[in-house]
């Protein structure tokens, strides 16, 4: 069993409204030094890997990444597969 | 004139177009199903109505863009068809690749339901014929993501083409940021494809059909479209 | 798990109680029925505490077409429609997790009316909080408004109207109070019966988990210091779901496949199963080893527990099922068959083929059966009323400034705009809105039959604080006029009671005392309850709340020769003619001015007179039908100077600029009577100046005191006072006025300059 770790965040040129409210927040309860904050997702996807290379399934998940999960336009995302006992 | 006003999982406006359509606007009306491969025959416009389709889950509209439909709809933009996309209906569209750009959550981090006032920044497309250039509508939004933003070179693309249709504005017709509901970029409100017949807008036009509802500013996108495909014959 | 004293007490079950279980069952219960009694027994499902008292509602009329103890109740509004609609608290889940807990309420609330068969069409929101300055006061504003928003507007229900009041008796426990309003045809109302032997049980919706066991019980205790540990118990919501239950189970309503259907609410799976099988005189088994789970390795203790959201309960006609299945799949809904009805009157949890609980659905159910609890709770008259009734109007000064009077009050939190609020609800979805949020009432127009609907909310804490009976009538009183204002008469109310802990006599004193004022004036009124919801515990180890019922009002506004004729608080145009109905007497007890401005709660609350509080509201009603009135404003909150100044301000519909008016009063009373006392059943009014004789005539046939105070127009309001020994002249600009009813609220959250 392979376990996709996706990390979906706002692409640096956008606005990120959340991170700028959560970063104000953290000022006023007394952490001056958080220079910046970025609000993203995280998924996990449980893949079968029987008779598919990693290779195979890096690709697979870009394209899920690229068709799907983030949109290219104003996100930014990136990947890391990890086998784990099914 | 034909109408197929889209319905998928979680759309909540879909009767409210239908209702404008059919009983304000006397036009035919078809409700189609987001599983449909097909459009009912002699479609002359599709709307992608507002909402929370698949309930938002992921990012507005993601989802949406893989129904069976879409294909359709895509097709029958390819073929110069009219689409319009309000709201839940604009994401959509962006989500879909058929308007570029994205929406994003509003400046305040806070849904917000008002009635806005919105410049008509180019009334010569089949959405806006019937308005003089400058003319200020009155149309509520409902929204909580509807920040509207592109790259620096779409951006121009879409200003040097007349692209950017609605921009909010001032009760005067002033683009100030005041008047600017969610943080869009260049106050935009709606844009419509290169080609001109796929629009995409957040304010909601089927609200303000009948008088009792608070305005008929509304009427004047439904009816510019009935124009522009009356002309058409 | 063996059955030991601390066990039965961890679960909320007296000795007494535990002793009517061995009873029923002639021996030791086990685990997974102690847990069923458990749930069924307390305080939220069984009201064992209130139900005795409510028996003193007027619940019958020739235009209730379901009454209490239903999912919800149902009003006759002409042309083969019906209304229905009930009111329901969320506090505890709320105050702990504001946005889940209010946005789960709106979920259950609006499937108690969609399985009526009844398409939502608006929710309304009543809440109270403490201080909005208050930091964590804040986040539970946010928060609560958040997640009230969240869930309406994705499953496309508007929010239309509400009430927010702040006092800080409600720090610790917050209330939130959320209504929903649906239609549907007369002739085909759903209810939630079981019926039929050998007719499938199936449940549909979300997957069940751990979250939420106990919610029932744990709405019947008071919230301490380990509250938030109990995180585990809130459920999270999911509007999608909701939005594909409810459009699957119109469906089916629709299709007549069905025997009965309900909602999994408080108790989830335990009192659906149970509440079913009580109201269809039947028996029912449930496999729980068939019920889809989210989480592994779940007792049947758990599944029966379970407040797992966005689930329902369905009892199909045997031999339909593919056709129930047929529909639900089309709305990607999973569906299960995870029992069925039985003829033998016992509810039976099997896990597989293991019986693991059986008892007799009867006692579970039935507050007639001699072994069903019945808390006996005592009454004691609160000590605290005889410091607050010795309050001598004479010992509290008269303002030096009344313009500073005014707006010290206008910017306080009770009185400021609540825009903030209603602007992150849809309140316009499904094109029916009329009258928009901020007016006394929302008004609906219901295309199916060419009428409308008038909606409004109320409670008043602090009256009730003061005197429950006088705050019970009032609360019936105010919500009823809010809805007459619009023109529509009231047709039916529900009621959502949130009181402290009834194991103290003085709160049970409260309680009785309020639910007694509310009956008499809801009978009086011709507004019998057809729903309702009784929150008890909301108190802190620090304090309970104010004892504050919370009444839901619908009215009916129907067309005069094909056209609706509404009017709403604002005024419509200068040159009109502006008219005070009712009478002002020297009564500041218990008012906002008294709270705000010498921060006092004291005093008696305002007397009401039902008879002229009927004259008024059928005098409003038979104006604005007659086309006479521009405006009609229901005097609340800060008296007739707020009355006066929310006339000016513009609602959310802002076409042309706002108005003035200017105004001549006097009155043999103290000046901030005058001008800040709550006085009942008055109403102010605007007309064309065309319309002035009418007006007065008919005010005059149905005896209805009416005076003529000034006229709307110019650019302020400007207000000539006489009282005896003071002459007040108040010139206040509208553009200010409106600024500070925009800005206040926003400014408290701390997100805005003023």
């Amino acid at each position: 069993m392979i376990l996709a770790k996706i990390h979906v965040t706002l692409k640096k040129s956008v606005l990120d409204p959340q991170g700028v409210a959560i970063s104000e927040a953290l000022h006023s309860m007394g952490y001056p030094h958080v220079e910046s904050a970025r609000l993203g997702k995280y998924l996990e996807l449980r893949l079968d890997d029987r008779g598919r290379s990693k290779n195979e399934l890096q690709a697979q998940v870009k394209d899920m990444c690229e068709r799907l999960l983030a949109n290219t336009v104003i996100e930014h995302y990136e990947f890391e597969l990890q086998a784990i006992p099914s | 004139m034909r109408f197929s006003v889209l319905t998928f999982p979680g759309s909540n406006c879909d009767h409210d177009c239908w209702h404008a359509l059919k009983n304000v606007l006397r036009q035919k009306v078809d409700l189609v199903w987001h599983k449909e491969a097909r459009l009912p025959q002699g479609t002359d416009c599709v709307v992608v109505p507002g909402g929370f389709s698949y309930g938002d889950y992921l990012r507005c509209g993601a989802i949406a863009r893989f129904s069976p439909v879409m294909a359709a709809v895509r097709a029958h933009a390819g073929r110069g068809g009219l689409v319009i996309g309000i709201c839940n209906g604009f994401q959509i569209l962006t989500e879909s690749g058929l308007l570029p750009g994205a929406l994003l959550r509003n400046r305040s981090l806070k849904f917000l339901c008002e009635t806005v006032h919105l410049r008509v920044e180019n009334a010569s497309t089949p959405f806006s014929r019937l308005a003089r250039g400058g003319r200020v509508l009155a149309v509520p939004i409902a929204h909580g993501e509807g920040n509207y933003t592109c790259d620096a070179e779409t951006l121009r693309h879409l200003e040097d083409r007349g692209q950017v249709v609605f921009r909010y504005c001032e009760e005067d017709g002033a683009v100030t940021p005041r008047a600017n509901p969610n943080g869009s970029l260049e106050n935009i409100a709606g844009i419509v494809n290169q080609a001109g017949n796929v629009l995409g807008m957040m304010p909601h036009p089927e609200r303000v059909c009948e008088t009792e509802m608070g305005g008929t500013d509304g009427r004047l996108i439904f009816e510019s479209m009935l124009d522009a495909l009356t002309a058409k014959g | 798990m063996p059955i030991t004293p601390k066990v039965v007490k961890e679960h909320g079950l007296t000795a007494g109680e535990y002793r009517n279980i061995l009873k029923i069952l002639g021996r030791k219960p086990t685990y997974t029925e102690l847990g069923i009694f458990s749930v069924m027994w307390s305080e939220h499902c069984s009201y064992k505490t209130s139900k005795p008292l409510l028996k003193g509602f007027p619940t019958r009329g020739p235009q209730v077409l379901q009454g209490p103890g239903e999912n919800a109740g149902v009003v006759d509004i002409g042309g083969g429609f019906g209304v229905c609609f009930k009111i329901e608290s969320h506090n505890h889940p709320s105050a702990i997790e504001p946005y889940q807990g209010a946005a789960t309420g709106v979920g259950g609330i609006l499937r108690d009316v969609f399985t009526m068969g009844a398409r939502p069409i608006a929710c309304l929101d009543s809440l109270r909080f403490g201080d909005p300055k208050d930091p964590h006061v804040r986040n539970l504003i946010k928060g609560v408004v958040a997640g009230i928003g969240g869930y309406g507007n994705c499953v496309g229900i508007p929010t239309v109207a509400g009430e927010t009041v702040f006092d800080d008796v409600y720090r610790e426990n917050c209330l939130v109070n959320a209504m929903a309003v649906g239609l549907l045809r007369a002739d085909r109302i759903a209810r939630g019966t079981a019926s039929g032997l050998g007719n499938p049980i199936i449940y549909i919706g979300s997957t069940t988990g751990r979250d939420g066991i106990h919610g029932a019980t744990f709405a019947s205790v008071e919230l301490s210091e380990q509250s938030g540990e109990r995180r585990s118990a809130v459920q999270v919501a999911d509007p999608f779901m909701e939005k594909l239950l409810l459009e699957a189970t119109l469906e089916l309503v629709a299709s007549g496949l069905l025997v009965g259907i309900q909602d999994m609410g408080a108790a989830g799976l335990t009192s659906s199963s149970v509440e079913m099988a009580f109201r269809g005189g039947a028996g029912a088994e449930i496999d729980v080893s068939l019920v889809p789970k989210r989480e592994s390795g779940m007792a049947p203790y758990e599944v029966m527990l379970s407040e797992s959201q966005e689930r329902m309960l369905l009892v199909a006609r045997k031999g339909k099922e593919k056709g129930v299945l047929k529909i639900l799949e089309k709305w990607g809904l999973h569906a299960a068959v995870v029992g069925r009805v039985t003829g033998d009157g016992r509810h039976k949890v099997f896990e597989g083929g293991r019986l693991v609980s059986s008892i007799p659905v009867k006692p579970l159910a039935d507050d007639h059966h001699p072994l069903f609890p019945r808390a006996h709770r005592p009454e004691k008259r609160p000590a605290y009323l005889a410091k607050t009734r010795a309050f001598k109007l004479r010992s509290v000064p008269e303002p030096k400034d009344y313009g500073e009077a005014f707006w010290k009050l206008w910017s306080g939190p009770n009185l400021a705009g609540k825009g903030w609020i209603w602007r992150q609800y849809d309140h316009m979805v499904r094109t029916n809105t009329l009258v928009l949020p901020g007016s006394d009432a929302a008004l609906l127009r219901v295309k199916e039959n060419g009428s409308a609907i008038a909606l409004a909310v109320d409670g008043n804490g602090r009256y009730c604080y003061l005197d429950p009976f006088v705050g019970g009538m009032i609360a019936v009183a105010e919500a009823a006029r809010n809805v007459a204002m619009s023109g529509a008469r009231p047709l039916a109310c529900t009621d959502c009671l949130n009181f402290g802990n009834p194991e103290d006599p003085e709160i049970m004193w409260q309680f009785h005392q309020a639910v007694k004022g509310m009956a008499e004036a809801a009978q009086a009124l011709g507004t019998p309850v057809v729903s309702g919801n009784v929150s008890l515990y909301n108190e802190s180890p620090r304090r309970a709340v104010d004892p504050t019922p919370v009444v839901g009002v619908l009215g009916l506004l129907k067309p005069v020769q094909g056209r609706l004729r509404w009017a709403s608080q604002w005024f419509q145009r200068g040159g009109d003619a502006v008219y005070l109905a009712g009478e002002t007497r020297e009564e500041l007890g218990g008012s906002e001015y008294l709270a705000r401005l010498h921060g006092l709660k004291a005093g008696q609350p305002p007397a009401l007179d039902l008879r002229r509080e009927k004259a008024l509201q059928e005098f409003v009603i038979r104006a604005v039908g007659r086309g006479l009135l521009a405006s009609a404003h229901d005097l609340a909150d800060g008296g007739l100077l707020a009355a006066l100044a929310e006339s000016c301000v513009r609602g959310a519909r802002r076409g042309s600029p706002a108005l003035g008016a200017r105004v001549a009063l006097a009155g043999s009373i103290r000046m901030d009577a005058l001008l800040f006392g709550e006085s009942q059943s008055r109403a102010l009014l605007s007309c064309r100046p065309g319309d002035s004789a009418a007006l007065e005539s008919l005010a005059r046939r149905l005896r209805v005191p009416l005076k003529r105070l000034g006229e709307v127009g110019g650019s302020s309001l400007r207000v000539e006072a006489s009282a005896p020994g003071r002459q007040v002249r108040l010139d206040l600009p509208v553009s200010e006025v409106e600024n500070v009813h925009d800005k206040a609220f926003p400014s408290l959250m701390g997100e805005e300059s003023l």
